[in-house]
């Protein structure tokens, strides 16, 4: 039997592998794009399992929100990378160290 | 809950629909209308602001809260007042940056669209009533500020600083959405007043995490330590007419976050989050003002002094009384409004082929324009909260209501802080009227914008002298 505690902990442990997945690599933007997608999809997770859960259809209509603007937002990332590629031919994590917070 | 939605009862939702047509004509303009015609786009879209704001003088205040489509949007006269204040900051931001964007090739419709979208999230975030219209509120700003610091092609710092705020931006949307979705599984609703009937008392574990996550985004988007690495990166790495878009009507829409998310959906359970938002604020304003110091170019210690400012802001949220959040407001409004100078003078100080970013590039400027010297000086005597410029009533605000909630350590914190805080502004004061001036240029003079800058810088003296009148306005709002 599947309860609320088996989908919680999965969408929790695919948040935090999305996390660790930004901060741990240093090689390619286009993975950090990657891990924000799925820090976005575990929450959506979340959001319909208590949907589920709780027989209220609120969550599954945020879900539908969440992935428009999530779908908005690697267009913009996207295009982002395009701009920072042709200015540095790279598009390694290391590479951006020109400004350094 | 009513289900007859007439054009009467969309009034309060006036400023909104104004902005989305708005948006949408400017970026028609852009995309059919001939080269002549484009020129136009800076005047429309500064007419478009103005009649948008009378228009919500008119027909669009409420006087009691009132709200729209099913609870998600909440019109009060909180939102009201926000919403004319951020009209205000970003027509008058929109002034400052015409000559630099035009001398940087950049003055171009589309940024104009991006300035309105992102205008519109703001409006969105003030006036959210659930969960959901939060969430597209700080998208919607968001993405559309993402889009402007990246907006100049050929620079590679710019792609680079909006690269990094894309990802941590991401990252921030990310946490406040789990918070979201973790205190929706818990209360079983969207809407702040239900969560807020919801959450009373002690909170269960599971909320404490979902609150985690929530101050986690706030502090994020409010640019607070230990989450502010973004700050110095944007400010610095965007073109300067950007910078100060970015670092003005944006602080407004954080406050709304904060407050929409905090004081009306978790009122609740204030200890639970007081204590979180009262580490973020006392790093914030120690890192700020400390490492403002050493930086060498004065965008990057503008965005250091902002977070610094934003640690008082969070300071008047640890407070958790109405009284605290009176003074976050203030605080908000009277930083934003000095922001607006000090990086109006900074776009102004620059020339075509000459970007006046670096804290050298300020010696002497009395020499060269005594007028935009003036200007800087109030606007730095002010931020460093020097009697009787406007900034030292937000910091007294703070203080005293810090001090009425029982805060005392972190009055006498704050106090040292704004001390350490007041070497950096006076630095520049320095620079400007005791160094010599070398073969610096000398500044364009473009009337019209150094007469508005000189009314800004009126109105932080004015403000200054006679506190009363926004103190009143503050009070009549968040009570």
């Amino acid at each position: 039997m599947i309860t609320l505690q088996h989908m919680l902990t999965l969408s929790a442990v695919l948040f935090s592998l999305s996390v660790a997945g930004i901060f741990l690599n240093r090689k390619n933007v286009i993975l950090l794009l990657m891990c924000i997608e799925l820090m976005l999809l575990a929450v959506n997770f979340s959001f319909v399992s208590f949907s589920r859960f709780l027989g209220d259809l609120d969550g599954q209509v945020f879900v539908f929100f969440v992935l428009t603007v999530a779908a908005a937002e690697s267009a913009i990332g996207l295009a982002i990378l395009v701009v920072l590629f042709r200015e540095r031919k790279s598009i390694n994590v290391e590479d951006l160290d020109t400004l350094k917070g | 809950m009513d289900h007859h939605v007439t054009l009467a009862s969309l009034a309060p939702a006036l400023p909104e629909i104004w902005l989305a047509t708005a948006a949408c004509v400017v970026l028609l303009v852009e995309a059919f209308a001939g080269a002549a015609a484009r020129r136009i786009i800076p005047t429309l879209t500064l007419a478009l602001l103005g009649l948008g704001a009378a228009a919500t003088l008119a027909w669009a205040q409420v006087e009691a809260p009132t709200v729209l489509f099913s609870g998600m949007y909440l019109a009060d006269p909180l939102g009201t007042v926000l919403k004319l204040l951020s009209f205000l900051f970003v027509a008058v931001a929109l002034l400052y940056s015409r000559p630099s964007l035009e001398a940087r090739g950049l003055l171009k419709g589309e940024y104009y669209v991006l300035v309105l979208t992102a205008l519109l999230g703001i409006c969105v975030l003030v006036s959210a009533g659930s969960l959901l219209s939060i969430y597209i509120g700080v998208e919607l700003l968001a993405l559309s500020l993402y889009a402007l610091v990246a907006f100049d092609r050929e620079s590679g710092v710019a792609a680079e600083s909006a690269m990094k705020y894309f990802v941590l931006g991401a990252i921030a949307s990310g946490c406040l959405l789990y918070g979201m979705s973790l205190v929706y599984g818990l209360t079983g609703t969207l809407l702040l007043s239900e969560i807020a009937t919801a959450l009373q008392g002690e909170p269960s574990l599971g909320v404490i995490m979902g609150i985690v996550f929530l101050v986690v985004g706030i502090a994020f988007k409010f640019g607070a330590v230990p989450f502010h690495m973004w700050v110095p990166d944007v400010y610095h790495g965007a073109p300067s007419p950007v910078t100060l878009f970015v670092a003005t009507a944006p602080k407004i829409a954080s406050f709304a976050l904060a407050y929409r998310l905090l004081a009306d959906g978790l009122g609740g359970v204030t200890p639970a989050w007081s204590q979180m938002i009262a580490i973020v604020a006392v790093l914030s304003a120690l890192v700020g003002n400390l490492v403002a110091i050493a930086q060498t170019n004065l965008k990057r210690m503008l965005a250091y002094s902002a977070i610094g400012n934003v640690g008082f802001i969070l300071l008047g949220f640890v407070a958790g009384t109405e009284r605290g959040y009176e003074a976050a407001l203030y605080y908000t409004i009277v930083y934003v409004l000095m922001a607006l100078g000090s990086f109006g003078v900074l776009v102004l100080a620059s020339r075509r082929g000459f970007e006046a970013d670096e804290l050298d590039h300020y010696k002497g400027l009395h020499a060269r324009d005594p007028l935009l010297a003036v200007l800087m000086m109030v606007m730095m005597f002010s931020t460093a909260g020097i009697p009787p410029f406007v900034g030292f009533w937000a910091k007294l605000q703070v203080f005293e209501a810090l001090w009425a909630s029982g805060h005392l350590p972190l009055v006498v914190f704050g106090a040292a802080v704004s001390v350490i805080g007041v070497f950096y502004y006076l630095r520049v004061v320095k620079l400007m009227y005791f160094d010599a001036p070398g073969d610096l240029p000398v500044p364009e003079r473009h009337t019209g914008v150094r007469l508005t800058l000189a009314l800004n810088a009126v109105a932080v003296v004015a403000l200054g002298l006679f506190p009363q009148a926004l103190l009143e306005l503050c009070q009549r709002v968040i009570g």
